[in-house]
């Protein structure tokens, strides 16, 4: 997995030399740290220490009933909001029985694509400001991911922890220009898409950072549990969205694009494109989406009681696969409540894809993994 | 070479739009109709009382729990100036245990808690954690002064919850579950 050129040298006596990367520390996106062996510039070892944000996010749900545990999820995953929340009322739902109204689903299909597109924005920035360039992309992604959070806020009425959908719909109605607004949303997050393109994409110095870092062969990537965006680069075609489709996601027609090298450059092409292919799903549902109609399934309990046994739904969020599992006792509370995090299982190979690359290269590789702490450490 | 000249016109062509940054302190942004602050309560201007009973359900439902409230007799009751038997007597809200989630307004029967969607309670920088544990009257005061002109009151929020309110001035402090 070495590069070129970057063999030992045994003509020259060395020691070896543990950097310490984070947890405070810029490039780690967040509180994680690495501990890092180098040979020089070369990285021998890589012992990556999580845990610094832990609070108990799969206990907590334990102790409120079903409608409480939302606000909780936004909370585990705070990029992707809208996806873990819907990943919870899913599961909710399937242990229940409930059949959600189909302008709910549009809705909930609408605010989870740009929710993606959202999210892989701020992945963008914060991946261009790794690989080397300050400001730029980051301040380009952010522009647009303004104009999203603004209509999400238009929605929800929060800009990060929206607390908006609920076992059976959503809590309350989209206002009433909400077409317009998508449509605006749209158009200018196109653009904006257009423009982190033209700065990063075919730039040679960005090439020279990416291309063939730390490829992945499909057979690692499924041995390795990867999923999402990490998965499809390696060139499986797998995506909950097509393989197994939930909530409305056979009516739409959207392509998944695959990588061929698995490195990073491919990571990043995936994701590009990922982003248009959910405005694309958005434009569809937006014109597909009925025009009223009840947005909650009906006959709810204030208190939602959903009778005794096990359940696991799991979506496609901007990770890759968002998991939870709820053992239900009868009670008002789930007996058990657990969350597979996409972004803790990509996070596990990090050794493997680190080690005999260079230290440089191995921020790179880590922020290509589009690790969101608060969902690793839960 | 190429692909960094594309990128230093990406740059130059982005340079020349307008800005879309606000100079914050000195202009704001308008904040949408259903913009979630802080929960605060209503003033019933029509009897000269909290709209708010007492009857606790928003702190049994709050999942931080951050809410302390407690109830009395109505004297205004007694006296045939107000229908409500019941009337708040003590309300903290702890805003810096708060997590905005809008379940207290949810679940209120009396639509007496709102989200407060001023940009009062976007600005709660406060020097001692103390002071954003709020009391009955700081909690009143942005309806009763007129402050909080057009609160988003959830015209959904009982309904779809499969429970159907109660007129006004119903005996505070029941609910079904």
């Amino acid at each position: 997995m070495a590069r070129p050129g970057a063999e030992h040298r045994h003509d020259l006596e060395t020691i070896d030399l543990y950097i310490n990367v984070g947890p405070q520390h810029p490039a780690t996106h967040g509180v994680f740290r690495m501990i890092l062996t180098v040979n020089g510039e070369l990285v021998e070892d890589c012992e990556p220490v999580l845990g610094y944000m832990h609070r108990g996010n799969e206990k907590l749900p334990e102790n409120c009933d079903y409608r409480q545990a939302i606000g909780y999820h936004d909370r585990t995953d705070y990029l992707a909001q809208f996806n873990t929340e819907w990943t919870y009322c899913l599961a909710v739902e399937k242990l229940m029985g409930l059949e959600v109204p189909e302008r709910a689903e549009y809705i909930r299909v609408i605010l989870g694509e740009l929710n993606r597109v959202a999210s892989h924005l701020m992945w963008a920035g914060a991946f261009g400001t790794d690989v080397g360039f300050f400001g730029t992309p980051f301040m380009y992604a952010f522009r647009e991911r303004e104009v999203i959070q603004d209509f999400f806020e238009a929605v929800t009425g929060e800009r990060m922890m929206y607390n908006y959908f609920r076992p059976g719909g959503v809590a309350w109605d989209v206002p009433d220009d909400f077409q317009e607004h998508a449509r605006y949303v749209i158009d200018h997050v196109r653009r904006g898409i257009d423009d982190l393109d033209a700065l990063m994409t075919d730039n040679e110095v960005f090439l020279a950072r990416c291309r063939g870092l730390s490829p992945v062969t499909p057979e690692q990537a499924i041995n390795w549990g990867l999923s999402g965006p990490m998965l499809r680069a390696c060139g499986v075609k797998h995506d909950l969205r097509r393989a197994e489709p939930y909530s409305i996601y056979d009516r739409f027609d959207f392509e998944i694009p695959v990588g061929t090298e698995g490195d990073v450059y491919d990571r990043y092409l995936v994701r590009m494109e990922e982003m248009r292919q959910s405005l694309r799903i958005v434009e569809q549902a937006l014109k597909q989406m009925p025009k009223n109609g009840p947005i909650m399934a009906s006959g709810l309990k204030r208190v939602l009681r959903p009778p005794p046994g096990e359940v696991y739904a799991r979506t496609e969020s901007p990770r890759g696969e968002y998991g939870v599992y709820i053992v239900s006792r009868g009670g008002d509370k789930p007996w058990r409540h657990k969350v597979r995090g996409a972004s803790f299982c990509n996070l596990s190979p990090l050794r493997e894809m680190v080690v005999g690359n260079y230290v440089a290269d191995a921020i790179i590789i880590l922020g290509s993994i589009d690790i969101v702490l608060c969902e690793v450490d839960r | 070479m190429l692909g960094i000249l594309k990128t230093i016109a990406a740059t130059f062509g982005i340079a020349a739009r307008k800005p879309v940054t606000v100079q914050y302190p000195t202009e704001r942004k308008q904040l949408p109709h259903r913009s979630r602050g802080f929960p605060t309560l209503l003033w019933d201007f029509e009897h000269d009382e909290p709209f708010c009973t007492g009857c606790q359900v928003c702190a049994r439902y709050c999942p931080t729990d951050c809410m302390t409230v407690t109830m009395k007799d109505n004297p205004k009751y007694a006296e045939g100036k107000s229908p409500r038997k019941k009337i708040v007597d003590t309300f903290y809200i702890d805003y810096a245990r708060c997590m905005r989630c809008d379940i207290c307004v949810e679940v209120c029967n009396f639509d007496a808690i709102v989200m407060d969607n001023t940009w009062r309670s976007v600005e709660m920088s406060r020097f001692d954690r103390q002071d954003l544990v709020m009391d009955l009257d700081a909690l009143l005061r942005p309806s009763k002064t007129g402050l909080l002109k057009n609160p988003f009151r959830d015209p959904m929020g009982v309904a779809h919850s499969g429970w159907v309110p109660k007129t006004e001035g119903a005996e505070g402090g029941s609910e079904e579950e």
